[in-house]
């Protein structure tokens, strides 16, 4: 724990000027994974901008037909909105089935997606790991990896010791919905504003582990909008974890299908980033839903998987539990469909 | 034989009478004791598993405005006895385990404490560590005695020849993982030096015996017992981790002897917990279980590994109930230990019996299986006349009476056929014994004491969130013939006379015995109407008053476990205990302590595991956010019953002590209900949804 110095400027604009500015600063959210961060030492900012306040706690219409939810609304108020629940479902279920009440509560919007990995060693500052202290290795690699990632891993077995290996995965369960829905993020940086797609605001590790998204030091989130899905569209999140509330997911599946020829699938705990499951997505286009076509076609998505092995027979039992998963939440939102 | 009690208060559903004090938050724990200008101590920790410290870089700590004392072990004070390697905290430059304690910081804020030894650079001369338990390790050996003075190993008949002659064997190896005592409130302790005083120490610690706690530091310290006072009203949750102390609290002690006058307040993180708080070694448990078509064992064996840590001896007596639950001509029970480079473990509720009736427990089912015969009838058909370990009569044994009990609550009988399924789940119903040795500790004494029309009861025993405060008046009541608003119990401090250990579930046991006779003592001298001040005092001294009967309590635990078709995902929406427990005090005290102990062996069952990463020499999910405990989404619906059970062997109450007993075989019904739903045997816990992925349709 180091002390630091708590800002809450007077508007947004002031509060990327601060950010920018002083290269140790950083946003504070509902603060539930920064302050954690900063008591572990894992985070150790000289200033923290306080931007709860600041940023939208509204939800509103788009002219689209689409919603913009501010990113300050909190993670409950999210979940509980009407509009939310009734169109993007998926989004409403991913938020419940993430933390507890009383986090969802302070969560933000823009916190939530941006939360870091749960990996155990980046959490504990007396191992290494390349994402919290880059160049100092992986510890992850050979070591606790239920909760590693097996998409996105380049090598066949990482070297723990290369200053690009992370296997970590995105702990967020909003995020995975908002990858499916085709989310945009609105960001205001120093330079002015700018939309990133949602699905390209998480990075794959590549060579520096240690930048979880694209987003460059200073740009602040103000808002996600969520494009209207198409007519008919029906979504569901599926969450599997190792007890029944509060726990991260071992695999998630977030799924959008609008008649038989339209599937959007996005996937929680097996990579650095929600997955966008765009393989499997495209040998579903067109139809139909059998269980044969989305076993084969999770096999497809699922052929570069890289199993982790590790303490406790490691996570290859991803590879099966997240196939059964895709397959008995396509089967369940189809019959639903046609009931 | 003793006449026991007649039960007026004893047996009435009262509430807890720290209750309200609680809920208002003006209960006062350790950590929170209200005193003039606290200072905080944060300890420094290694960060390698073995090795010296070679040196250690303090300026920068000491440097920061507010920080009071570094102390490392070049400077620590020397203490007097540092034959408990545990506590001997900061006296040798030798780290014998990742995380033990090489410093600490005192600071004027808890913050300032933490960011001051975050600072401190440590040198090491690192050496090779080794923490892997197995089986195959050629360095097992065998320990003197398994806690606390259990014979290592037993042997009755010959087992290799019963099981080569058996109609139907199960030889299988089963296997608990490492737990962690997590109780809510952290290790904490605030400690006060006032060289000059009479009484020079106060220690206000979480404790569940605060005059064993005093004990342990007057000798670390060289003190008198006299020259410290330990007090502790409230304790939240315990479990065994804080039935003795650990080096935290000779680090609290310590630091306030550096401090003289400043009280310096020090707790745990919850990290640390999973390092210097002691927990539950991992047991190996290699099952041999032999029987005749009929069900008769002949043969049950046991032989145990478990690990302990190189700088103090802990031996789980894992293979305990064995020797003495079922009748069988044949029997064997070994320990064997790894002693290996990590942290000291230590007790969690039910130490032995916990582990020990898993292996065992899941044994009979199989055998249950293999002999085709229901599970409750294999262990009717095994009931001991005596106790097949000393061949003494029982003081009382309803074990079939419990599992009949329970197996008609449960609705034993229509219970699903194997491999059910019901919609997306598939259904399976398991069960399992439980038994507990009834135990009194040695010492006790309490104090009598009528006040402005009260009786005023006094004794340093524990509540740690058991029920203490509400059922030791029960029993002083009764034993005074009064009613029980006109009797205050005063616990927690060395200042009342002497009380042991809040554990092995004796507190009642020994606690209550002491007060019955100091009950007797005061009527006899004062008779039915005594002045004000009038005060008598008597206790226990020795540990059992009959040495004719094998005292136990026992019990049956019946699950019903749902295993998701498509994930493996489980659930446990149903359980249900029966106990033959002696008496019970207090119903509204007890059920808590039945139903939380079935929860904490369904976490054993389906979550609890601290994942030691040997590379590191670590627990790796040292948190409560990885480190799993069943949340209140994954209990159902939990039942405790008890007999009415009468045992006039045990002691004036007739109590048997019910603390740890609902913690025994709750795990083992689990795999076993499991199994029945999906056909996979899972014999290492805890049961994951990934050991049976490959069952599901
Ligand atoms: C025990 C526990 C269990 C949990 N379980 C789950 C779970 O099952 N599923 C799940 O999804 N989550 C879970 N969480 C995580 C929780 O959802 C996140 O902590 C929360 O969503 C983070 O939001 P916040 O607003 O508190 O973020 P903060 O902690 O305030 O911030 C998180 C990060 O976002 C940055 N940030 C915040 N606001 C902005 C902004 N406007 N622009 C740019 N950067 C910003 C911060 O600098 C920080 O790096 C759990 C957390 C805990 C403690
Ligand atoms: S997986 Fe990533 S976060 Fe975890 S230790 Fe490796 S580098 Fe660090």
């Amino acid at each position: 724990m180091k002390p630091f110095a708590y800002a809450r400027p007077g508007d947004v604009t002031e509060a990327v000027r601060t950010v920018a500015g002083e290269p140790a600063a950083v946003f504070l959210g509902g603060g539930t994974n920064l302050v954690d961060h900063l008591k572990l030492g894992i985070a150790r900012p000289d200033v923290v901008v306080d931007v709860r306040t600041l940023t939208s706690r509204e939800i509103t219409d788009l002219e689209d037909g689409g919603l913009r939810i501010g990113a300050a609304v909190t993670n409950s108020a999210v979940a509980a909105d009407r509009r939310i629940r009734e169109r993007y479902p998926v989004l409403a279920e991913a938020l419940l089935a993430g933390a507890t009440g009383q986090l969802r509560n302070l969560a933000t919007t823009a916190g939530n997606p941006l939360q870091r990995t749960r990996c155990v060693y980046f959490q504990d500052v007396t191992t290494a790991c390349n994402k919290r202290e880059p160049g100092s290795g992986c510890s992850a690699v050979g070591g606790y990896t239920r909760y590693s990632a097996i998409l996105g891993i380049p090598a066949a077995l990482p070297d723990p010791t290369a200053p690009e290996t992370c296997i970590a995965t995105h702990p967020s369960d909003m995020a995975v919905a908002l990858a499916v829905v085709d989310a945009q993020v609105q960001v205001l940086g120093p330079a002015g504003a700018r939309t990133i797609p949602f699905v390209d605001l998480h990075r794959l590790p590549g060579e520096d582990p240690s930048r979880d998204t694209v987003l460059d030091h200073g740009e602040l989130v103000t808002a996600i909008d969520l494009p209207p899905l198409p007519a008919g569209a029906r979504s569901v999140y599926r969450k599997v974890r190792d007890r029944a509330s509060y726990a991260f997911a071992l695999v998630s599946v977030a799924a959008v299908v609008v008649g038989e020829g339209d599937v959007r699938l996005a996937f929680g705990g097996v990579a650095h980033k929600p997955w966008r499951a765009t393989r499997a997505e495209a040998i579903l286009r067109g139809g139909p839903l059998t269980q044969d076509a989305v076993r084969a076609a999770m096999a497809a998505e699922l052929a570069a998987a890289q199993p982790q092995p590790g303490i406790d027979s490691g996570n290859g039992f991803k590879i099966p539990l997240l196939t059964r998963t895709v397959v008995a939440t396509l089967r369940d939102l189809t019959q639903a469909a046609g009931a | 034989m003793t006449e026991l009690l007649r039960p007026r208060a004893i047996g009435r559903d009262l509430a807890r009478r720290d209750g309200v004090a609680k809920v208002r938050g003006t209960a006062t724990y350790a950590f929170e004791t209200p005193v003039e200008a606290p200072a905080y101590a944060h300890p420094v920790q290694a960060t390698v598993a073995r090795g010296r410290v070679t040196a250690m870089d303090t300026a920068a700590a000491e440097a920061l405005e507010g920080v009071l004392l570094v102390l490392t072990p070049f400077d620590a004070e020397r203490l007097a006895s540092t034959e408990d390697r545990e506590y001997a905290v900061l006296q040798s430059d030798e780290v014998a385990f990742r995380g033990q304690v090489i410093g600490v910081v005192v600071a004027e804020s808890s913050e300032r404490a933490r960011q001051a030894a975050d600072t401190i650079r440590v040198t090491y001369a690192e050496r090779e560590h080794d923490s892997t338990l197995s089986v195959d390790r050629s360095d097992l050996y065998t320990p003197e005695k398994v806690n606390p003075s259990y014979e290592t190993d037993t042997a009755e008949g010959d087992v290799a020849a019963a099981v080569a002659a058996a109609d139907v064997v199960v030889e299988q190896t089963y296997s608990t993982a490492m737990y962690h005592n997590n109780p809510l409130e952290p290790h904490a302790s605030t400690a006060l030096w006032e060289p000059g005083a009479d009484v020079p120490l106060t220690l206000w610690d979480s404790t569940q015996g605060v005059h064993p706690a005093r004990a342990a530091v007057a000798k670390v310290f060289g003190l008198d017992e006299e020259q410290v006072r330990v007090v502790c009203p409230y304790v939240g949750g315990g479990f065994g981790s804080k039935g003795t102390p650990h080096a935290n609290v000779m680090l609290a002690v310590m630091a306030a002897r550096a401090l003289p006058g400043r009280p310096v307040r020090l707790a745990l993180t919850r990290q640390q917990m999973f390092v210097l708080a002691g927990y539950r070694t991992p047991t190996i448990q290699r099952m041999q279980v032999a029987a005749g078509r009929d069900g008769r064992l002949s043969a049950i064996a046991i032989d145990v590994v478990e690990q302990t840590s190189k700088i103090k001896e802990f031996a789980e007596q894992t293979g305990i109930p064995t020797r003495m639950m079922y009748a069988s001509p044949s029997r064997r029970t070994t320990h064997r230990l790894a002693a290996l480079d990590v942290p000291v473990p230590s007790w969690m509720r039910a130490p032995g019996e916990c582990p020990g009736m898993f292996g065992p427990e899941v044994a009979l089912d199989e055998l249950a299986e293999a002999l085709g015969m229901d599970p409750v009838e294999l262990r009717v058909r095994n009931e001991p006349e005596v106790d097949p370990e000393t061949g003494k009569p029982w003081s009382s044994r309803h074990l079939v009476e419990c599992l009949r009990e329970g197996a008609d609550r449960f609705g034993w009988r229509d219970r699903p056929p194997p491999r059910h399924r019901d919609g997306d789940w598939l259904v399976g119903t398991g069960v399992a014994s439980s038994v507990y040795p009834t135990m009194r500790q040695a010492t006790s004494t309490s104090l009598i004491r009528f006040e402005a029309g009260r009786y005023v009861v006094e004794i340093g025993a524990a509540d740690l969130g058991t029920g203490t405060w509400t059922t030791l008046p029960q029993i002083a009541a009764d034993a005074l013939d009064v009613p029980v608003e006109d009797v205050e119990v005063r616990i927690g401090d060395t200042r009342y006379p002497i009380a042991s250990v809040a554990g092995g579930s004796s507190g009642m046991n020994t606690w209550g015995s002491a007060v019955v006779e100091a009950a007797r003592t005061f009527r006899d001298t004062f008779g039915r109407n005594p002045g004000d001040g009038d005060e008598a005092q008597n206790g226990v001294d020795q540990a059992a008053t009959d040495d004719d009967h094998a005292a136990y309590a026992f019990g049956a635990q019946f699950v019903e476990a749902r295993v998701h078709a498509d994930t493996g995902e489980l659930r446990v929406p149903r359980m249900l205990g029966v106990f033959a427990a002696g008496r019970i005090i207090n119903p509204r005290t007890a059920r808590s302590q039945f139903i939380g102990a079935m929860t904490m062996g369904l976490s054993m069952a389906l979550h609890e595991h601290s994942v030691w990463d040997t590379r590191i020499g670590q627990v790796a999910n040292h948190d409560l956010a990885e480190y799993h405990i069943a949340v209140n989404a994954d209990v159902g619906d939990v039942q405790a019953h008890w007999l009415d059970e009468h045992d006039p062997h045990v002691n004036a109450m007739g109590t048997k002590g019910i603390g740890e007993i609902g913690i025994v075989g709750t795990a083992a019904a689990v795999v076993n209900a499991v199994y029945r739903a999906t056909g996979i045997r899972v014999r290492a816990l805890p049961v994951t949804l990934d050991k049976l992925l490959a069952a599901l349709p």
